[in-house]
């Protein structure tokens, strides 16, 4: 198990660096950086003392590893448009990307793996065909649709919810929270919803495929032979075995919800880091572009290392592997 | 006072193409530690039967008339939840692979604790007594160690064991058995029968067993059943159904059996089945293209030679090599196949068998050894078009038919595939023709070029394995236990089919399987295998009658009696 981790975590190191070379050489091959930075009338001579001053005349590899380590501390330069530090702006809106995320996996799992038990015992029920239907309106509309429709039915019509922003947020140290106020809460609901409709039909239609499955198994026709309630059978024979590959896609799915909360960010207008990434974008602002690309990877590789650790609590077999 | 009581039993199964009635007016009595033997082919509804006992038939499947009474009660009747209360509780239930039928995210304990407290509502603490208790029972050693184990850290024949122990649970007055050793090795279970036989007498327990295999009907049961196509066509003692079968079907099958005991020239009357297995058209061998050009290089001395052959697998990789854990699959093995000899390779599961058969063909590189095969070491050969000249000579037969065959190709294709590939036919015209001979050749008949492999059995997938094998011309067959997933009386067709194969071709052969008496009627020498070692060599007749290794002695033992088997008809091959 250790020397599991350990292996990963080296894997992990070397994706990172990998990402790291990727944002370094977006500083190289997409606009001139000194021109990015100064004003027109900067004179030759000034142009050259400040590439020289940013070690811009150094060699590629003194270049990229000055990035790592200064990305390693979480330091990634100055914006250029906002003239701040990029780690002051991405810490700002870090806490409104992760909670409106946390919140959409949340509801993900919550709704969709009952849903999914559901279908797949009851498949035959009049209730199960309707939802399998509307799961594919979930699988098959976009994002930006369903979040412009949500905000019109429950905006603009009913006038029930907010619209766009986070509400009022209170500040723990850095972080900010919209937990803690009526409004905050309001404001989540929707784009937390329209962010976590596709997610939820993509578990449920998972788990009912696994559970399915499963239930042919011969196990699960012995433990039935053995005279075991249907809800034994169901829940803790069968469910449980459909856990792995439901793990598996939820975390992957949750560093989707990070990385393309952008969506659903620009359509609600959320302060969070999609959002200040596709202004970055338009913008040019290659060290936000650059932070935001590092930032999301080292989320994936972070998920992915708690997903494997997560398959060795769940399945005997493969701790067996390793204690043998 | 019967135990058991199924009277004029009728299942069927509607579907779009009209009702299939899996079960039909059978009758069926069970007497307190009596065991009955249900025998028949695969879809012959035994399996039907035991899950309609226990109320758990599969959809769509309905009973459509008839009862089941469990000391006269009637049963079949029951709601759902009295049906539920019944099973485990005093009926239980025995499945064929143990490798699947336990939760493998569950401790055995948690498993027999679940059902213990279900049935007897002893507590948590009596009930955990009472699991270990089973498991000592059931003869697994250290039980209240093992008892916190998870199902994958058992053996199979232990696994079966514990599925035992968990039927076994709430002290069930009948149990059914539904081919409880079928995956497992001969000496597993004769272990497994001699314990369930022995639970059996002790606790009073009526025990219904369905099985394909006679040799498991021999040995356990009391009185058998045979079924054929839903319908209970023959019921008598043990003795009288081997020794002197009435029926027609029933003498077929215990024709088709193998025999220990002696060698037949080939199996009689076992076109009971498949209608196909008459060979409609043979084609004239020494003007086809199959029996022409036959003409290989004589070779001086055998034709393969293996010697002192070794696979190692890493079971655990490391890092550093002294970390690594590895072990031989196949560890120092030399043997000598002469040209138009059937050479037998017998051992268990895990005894290195096929490894040796994929070394041969270098679908594995050896750790060391040598591969002769006519006079060319094939583990030294490095360009591939000298290696498909000695593959083209060399083809392999596998054990599984429904794998084994691409499901995406036609049959055409499948066999036409290595003509092409090694270019041994001038036209798309005679490759055709070819592929229409070879499946007349093998029984099938020419139409079956247009279908694709799931339109066909077991026995006629393993058809066209055959076909596609000597579509090479090849001098040398491999046959990896081309029979332990087909019926008997199929499997009786099939060798048949390779017995007079091997004979108008000349053909070498490499035979494997774990089943000696399979390998008595095929072989010529025997090899017998244990754990990687070839422990013995020797003439078929002569390792039958004077085994000289220990392992060979004890894995004969091991043998099921066929010894009331019926000797009617048979065509014994002299000594």
């Amino acid at each position: 198990m250790i020397s599991f981790i350990f292996k990963r975590l080296l894997q992990s190191i070397v994706v990172m660096l990998a990402v790291a070379l990727i944002a370094f050489s977006m500083f190289r091959f997409i606009g001139d950086p000194i021109n990015n930075m100064v004003g027109q009338d900067t004179t030759q001579e000034e142009r050259e003392a400040l590439a020289e001053r940013l070690g811009l005349n150094d060699p590629f590899f003194v270049q990229f590893g000055r990035f790592a380590l200064h990305a390693a501390e979480g330091d990634f330069g100055i914006s250029y448009k906002y003239r701040e530090p990029v780690s002051t702006l991405i810490k700002a809106r870090l806490s409104a990307t992760l909670e409106l995320s946390f919140v959409a996996a949340v509801l993900t799992l919550v709704v969709g793996i009952p849903l999914g038990v559901y279908t797949a015992l009851k498949g035959k029920g009049l209730i199960s065909k309707g939802i399998m239907t509307l799961s594919l309106v979930g699988v098959s509309l976009p994002t930006f649709l369903i979040g412009i429709l949500l905000i019109l039915l429950f905006g603009v019509i009913l006038r029930w919810l907010p619209t766009f922003g986070r509400g009022d947020v209170v500040a723990i140290g850095w972080w900010t929270t919209g937990f803690l106020t009526a409004s905050g809460i309001k404001s989540l609901i929707l784009p937390s919803i329209t962010l976590a409709l596709f997610q939820m039909t993509l578990i449920m239609r998972l788990v009912r495929a696994e559970m399915l499955e499963v239930l042919r198994t011969d196990f699960i026709k012995f433990a039935r032979a053995r005279g075991l309630p249907d809800r034994s059978v169901h829940f803790k024979h069968a469910l449980k075995n459909t856990l792995v590959p439901v793990i598996t896609v939820t975390g992957l799915q949750l560093g989707a919800l990070i990385a393309f909360a952008i969506i659903t960010e620009s359509v609600f207008q959320w302060p969070g880091m999609g959002l200040l990434f596709i202004q970055a974008v338009s913008d040019v602002d290659i060290p936000i572009m650059a932070a935001y690309l590092v930032l999301i990877a080292f989320f994936f590789v972070v998920i992915n290392m708690i997903v494997d650790i997560l398959y060795f609590t769940v399945d005997p077999r493969l701790r067996a592997d390793s204690a043998a | 006072m019967d135990l058991l009581n199924i009277n004029n039993l009728r299942i069927e199964f509607p579907s779009r193409h009209g009702t299939v009635i899996a079960v039909d007016d059978v009758t069926l009595t069970v007497q307190p530690g009596e065991v009955l033997g249900v025998v028949g082919e695969s879809g012959a509804g035994k399996s039907t039967i035991g899950n309609a006992v226990i109320g758990l038939l599969e959809p769509p499947g309905e009973m459509t008339g008839g009862h089941v009474l469990l000391k006269s009660e009637q049963i079949d009747t029951l709601s759902p939840e009295a049906k539920r209360k019944i099973r485990g509780r005093r009926i239980g239930m025995i499945f064929q692979d143990p490798l699947t039928s336990l939760d493998p995210l569950q401790t055995i304990e948690q498993q027999l604790v679940e059902t213990i407290d279900l049935h007897l509502k002893l507590g948590e603490k009596k009930s955990q007594e009472r699991a270990v208790d089973l498991l000592r029972q059931v003869g697994i050693p250290d039980p209240e160690n093992r008892i916190k184990n998870y199902p994958h850290q058992f053996s199979g024949g232990m696994r079966q064991r514990v599925v035992i122990a968990l039927a076994l649970c709430a002290e069930p007055e009948v149990i059914i058995a539904d081919e409880p050793t079928t995956a497992l090795d001969v000496s597993i279970q004769a272990q497994i029968l001699e314990l369930m036989r022995r639970l059996c007498k002790d606790k009073k327990v009526g025990m219904l067993i369905i099985t394909h295999d006679m040799g498991v009907i021999a040995d356990i049961t009391d009185r058998v059943a045979v079924m054929y196509h839903g319908k209970l066509v023959e019921e008598g003692t043990t003795a009288k159904i081997l020794g002197n079968p009435d029926h027609p079907y029933t003498q077929s099958l215990i024709s088709a059996v193998p025999r220990p005991d002696v060698r037949l020239k080939r199996f009689p009357m076992v076109n009971y089945i498949e209608a196909e297995s008459e060979r409609p058209k043979n084609i004239d061998l020494s003007t086809h293209w199959l029996g022409r050009h036959r003409d290989f290089e004589a070779v001086d001395g055998p034709l393969l030679s293996l010697k002192n052959l070794v696979m190692t697998f890493v079971t655990r990789p490391a890092f550093l090599k002294r970390n690594r854990v590895s072990f031989n699959a196949v560890d120092d093995v030399s043997f000598d196949i002469a040209e138009g000899e059937v050479f037998g390779l017998v051992g268990e599961s895990g005894s290195g068998k096929s490894t040796v058969a994929r070394m041969i063909c270098s679908l594995y590189k050896p750790a060391a050894g040598e591969v002769n095969f006519a006079g060319t070491d094939l583990t030294k050969i490095k360009s591939e078009t000298e290696r498909d000249y000695f593959r083209r000579q060399m083809q392999m037969i596998f054990q599984d038919p429904f794998s084994s065959l691409n499901g995406r190709m036609r049959v055409m294709d499948i066999i036409a595939e290595p003509i092409r590939f090694h270019k041994l036919a001038t036209s798309n015209r005679e490759v055709e023709q070819i592929v229409n001979d070879l499946l007349d050749h093998v029984g099938l008949g020419a139409r079956a070029s247009v279908r694709f492999p799931h339109e066909f059995s077991g026995g006629q997938r393993q058809r066209i394995s055959i076909a596609r094998a000597l579509a090479t011309r090849p001098r040398f067959l491999i046959c990896d236990e081309p029979t332990s997933a087909l019926d008997v009386s199929i499997q009786a067709q099939i060798l048949n089919l390779l017995k007079d194969l091997q004979e108008e071709l000349g053909l070498t052969m490499l035979f494997i399987s774990h089943d000696l008496p399979v390998i008595r009627q095929m072989c010529d020498r025997v090899g017998v295998m244990k754990q990687g070692k070839l422990v013995e060599v020797s003439a078929t007749e002569d390792l039958f009658e004077r085994p000289t290794a220990a392992y060979t002695r004890e894995l004969l033992d091991l043998m099921p009696r066929l010894d009331q088997l019926s000797h009617e008809g048979l065509e014994v091959v002299e000594r």
